[in-house]
């Protein structure tokens, strides 16, 4: 039976080319413009460590002594406060983070040098964060503490100096410092860029770095700060650095704390440990409030951050509007065309074939039409995703059309019109056929 | 007109009017909002900028290990020997560059007033960027000190009128006084008609787009390093292309920035790309929007031409003309589309609040309500009259066949 309906409806599709064509139109439209503007917001509003980021937390404690617990702490940790939390590893993992600009070259080849962006953290972000490797691997929590100077290099730094070549071993040279290359990583672009993910607060909106790429060099955090010292940048000063870029001991928040906590006692007892730390800041005297402390989990700190840029979550409302106007306009024409063959609904039903016959025929007939305008929508969605790759933003590269979004495309496609279908065929099952035969 | 039978017709197709007419209303409220989105954009492409732009540009290396006077001196003898130079001034940004500081100001030291963006410029630059002070006067040679870290503690400084309104309205700033923490202190000595921030937009307000202050110092540890170079328009880009190379050649230990170093509208171009695309998006969007809302109605209308052509008959055969059957269809589209531009309205207004609550945009004008709805009734009357003529074209014989 189904068969023939489906001989049916494109019988039917066939006959009035022009309605036909109407109506795919409108579907794949709609369908191009919000399966667009959805792969791009389930692009950048995805979990980028999935499996593992309800694991993850981001602790804040605040040491401004002018302000009071009923504002939000400052987004970044002191030096001091990031050390110490770092230090008492109490935590499953931890790892501080900081990045900063700086001249980097290879000083065999003698090329000039470039800037580039330098994080610098501790050896638990490699596990953490499960950063996949190329060659090599993280340096050691010893290397740490020693303040070596080694670093690991991203897979584009790599193919740049090194042709992609195994670099481990070789030496870098960032600042004025000679550094030794020990992990090379795989191509790595978690999106976004969640762990210095910071201020989304104060971005009015405009969050789409945020997707930038991950930094070309990657050094252990005393190292870093000792080769880049006098370069690093405040989050906020609640009063003046006496030296600008050197921030160890200015009254600046400028670092971000990562901690790893496998399960909730553990979560628990971590915010008891921030809390009591805070408190026992403010009995030494250098905290003047020590209630304002926060653990968020990884992806409430990117919700929090409002992390996919207005501009794109507006396109996605603005594309489900003209869906829907699309969606009500296939409405009025399948309306049309199934009771513009009323007569032939009437013979049919005199003829024995029961409501639910005539129902099912015509949802077929949608379907098929959701189909073929969902195949039309795909192109359109992956010409717009081409147009969003062309755009100068730090996300581009990452627009591009995965299994889900691609299965999701007909099944959005094919939703809308059998949706838009059950009014029509509603009424059409509802032809009285004696009617119908006296008007042939 | 007699809208009486028309309304007795479209009674017997509930469904159907009602769906052109959700057609309508969502188009509608779309349709203005849209709008409203494309013009805000626009607007905010064309803010002035306060900077001869067209004769600007920028000039920006970074050295970490540098002696920062030296290097000033080395690179802007060498800029200033570039032929076609007019001047060249030590600066920490230009508009459209890079952010170089945002600080909150104060006027009591306890609440933060406006976060406006600091500007640091040294001997000549406001004569090279081409500021227009709008009142007060130019800073004296002695104005331009060094700081260690930041500006001298004690600086007289120029605002933008925005920024002047804001800290205090209605009221003149010259004289004025105002505070970055509680140890840097400013005095208002002029206020300049425009002066952008280097990033105006995002959800910020049109306003503070322009907050900016204006502040003299000499080149030396903080300021060093970005340098604003003036030359005739037509050979800004030879200029650049030239100065880029010479502040290479006089600094070969600094690395010379080259997505900074450019000219003042190619920076403004490229800052406003997004919002270009986004307006190029919104018109696509608007026009596929009307497009098949057109195509709607004309597929319905043509299905009610198609269904009544036995009543057309009937009534061309008992003495309507034309005209009327034309006029019957055209009221009727008329009717419809007037019924969901009064709830699309409504409908904008609404979507407008929820826009102004989440995106921070303004209230829609007024204005837009009755443009919008102009512009249906307009395409509606448009899309209609196909399938109107057709059915004045039915000839009244239909009604004798087949009774």
């Amino acid at each position: 039976m189904f068969a023939y309906y489906l001989d049916l409806a494109f019988r039917s599709l066939r006959r009035n080319t022009m309605l036909t064509a109407l109506m795919v139109l409108a579907i794949a439209v709609g369908i191009g413009a919000s399966m667009t503007t959805l792969t791009v917001t389930h692009l950048l509003s995805g979990d980028p460590l999935p499996g593992r980021s309800q694991h993850i937390f981001y602790p804040q404690v605040d040491p401004d002594p002018k302000r009071t617990d009923d504002k939000e702490p400052y987004d970044k940790l002191d030096y001091q406060s990031a050390v110490d939390l770092w230090s008492a590893h109490r935590a499953d993992r931890q790892a501080i983070v900081v990045d900063s600009r700086l001249k980097l070259s290879d000083p065999a080849s003698g090329a000039p040098p470039v800037m580039s962006m330098m994080l610098s953290t501790t050896s638990d972000f490699f596990p953490m964060f499960d950063v996949p490797f190329q060659y090599g691997g993280a340096w050691s929590a010893q290397d740490d503490v020693s303040r070596a100077r080694v670093a690991v290099i991203s897979a584009d730094l790599n193919q740049k100096l090194f042709a992609g070549a195994n670099s481990v071993g070789r030496t870098l040279r960032l600042r004025n410092s000679d550094v030794r290359i020990v992990g090379v990583l795989k191509p790595w672009r978690p999106s976004p860029q969640f762990y210095m993910v910071a201020g989304g607060r104060f971005a009015n909106g405009d969050t789409s770095d945020y997707y930038s790429k991950t930094e070309d060099v990657i050094t252990p955090f005393f190292t870093g700060l000792e080769i880049n010292d006098g370069s690093f940048w405040q989050f906020t000063c609640w009063s003046l650095p006496a030296r600008t870029g050197h921030l160890q001991d200015a009254p600046c928040v400028w670092l971000g704390l990562w901690v790893q906590l496998d399960n909730a006692a553990k979560v628990a007892d971590y915010r008891r440990f921030v809390a009591d730390y805070a408190a026992q800041q403010k009995a030494l005297g250098r905290f003047t409030h020590a209630g304002n402390t926060r653990m968020r989990s990884l992806m409430e700190w990117l919700d929090f951050n409002g992390v996919v840029p207005s501009d794109v979550r507006l396109q996605t409302w603005l594309s489900f509007a003209f869906l829907t106007i699309c969606l009500f306009n296939t409405v009025g024409l399948l309306l049309a065309k199934f009771l513009r063959r009323s007569g032939e609904i009437g013979v049919r039903r005199a003829l024995g074939a029961s409501r639910a016959a005539v129902f099912a025929q015509c949802m077929v007939e949608s379907a098929v039409i959701g189909l073929i305008g969902g195949l039309f929508g795909l192109l359109l969605t992956l010409l717009g995703l081409w147009l969003v790759r062309q755009q100068p933003v730090a996300y581009a590269d990452l627009a591009r059309l995965d299994v889900p979004m691609f299965l999701l495309t007909f099944v959005l496609a094919v939703g809308t019109s059998v949706l838009a279908g059950v009014l029509p065929a509603l009424r059409a099952c509802r032809v009285a056929p004696a009617w119908q035969l006296k008007t042939l | 007109m007699d809208f009486a039978p028309i309304l007795a017709a479209l009674r017997r197709h509930r469904t159907a009017t009602l769906l052109i007419a959700l057609e309508i209303a969502l188009a509608c409220a779309v349709l203005c909002n849209a709008c409203f989105l494309i013009a805000s954009r626009i607007g905010l492409m064309q803010i002035e900028s306060g900077v001869d732009e067209s004769s600007l540009a920028l000039i920006r290396l970074d050295c970490d290990d540098c002696n920062s006077s030296d290097l000033n001196a080395r690179v802007m003898a060498a800029l200033r020997a570039v032929p076609g130079v007019q001047s060249v001034a030590a600066v920490n940004t230009l508009p459209f560059g890079e952010r170089a500081g945002d600080n909150g100001v104060t006027i009591d030291r306890e609440h933060y007033v406006a976060v406006p963006h600091f500007y640091l410029g040294g001997p000549g630059a406001a004569e090279t960027l081409g500021l227009h002070l709008a009142e007060g006067q130019p800073f004296q040679p002695e104005d331009f000190r060094t700081g260690d870290v930041w500006v001298p503690a004690d600086t007289p400084v120029w605002i933008s009128r925005t920024l002047a309104d804001k800290l205090w309205p209605g009221q003149s700033a010259l004289g004025k006084e105002f505070w970055v923490t509680d140890k840097f202190h400013f005095r208002v000595v002029g206020v300049l008609a425009h002066l952008v921030r280097p990033d105006p937009g995002g959800t910020r307000g049109s306003g503070a787009a322009e907050w900016s202050v204006f502040a003299p110092m000499a080149p030396g540890k903080v300021l060093n390093g970005t340098y604003a170079i003036r030359a005739a328009p037509a050979d800004l880009p030879r200029v650049l292309r030239e100065a880029r190379d010479a502040a290479q050649k006089a600094s070969p230990e600094a690395v010379l920035d080259l997505t900074q170093s450019r000219t003042v509208s190619d920076l403004r171009s490229d800052f406003f790309r997004p919002s270009r695309i986004m307006a190029g998006m919104l018109v696509g969007v608007i026009v596929a929007l009307l497009l098949v809302t057109a195509l709607g109605i004309v597929g319905l209308a043509s299905f009610w031409v198609q269904q009544r052509r036995k009543q057309i008959g009937i009534r061309r055969a008992i003495g309507a003309t034309r005209q009327d059957i034309l006029r019957y269809f055209q009221t009727e589209n008329f009717l419809i589309v007037t019924g969901g531009i009064a709830v699309g309205l409504a409908m904008a207004v609404v979507l407008n609040i929820v826009l102004m609550k989440f995106y921070e945009l303004p209230r829609l004008p007024v204005a837009y309500l009755p443009i919008s709805a102009v512009v249906l009734w307009l395409l509606g009357q448009l899309a209609v009259l196909g399938p109107a003529l057709r059915a004045a074209a039915v000839p009244p014989v239909v009604a004798t066949r087949s009774v």
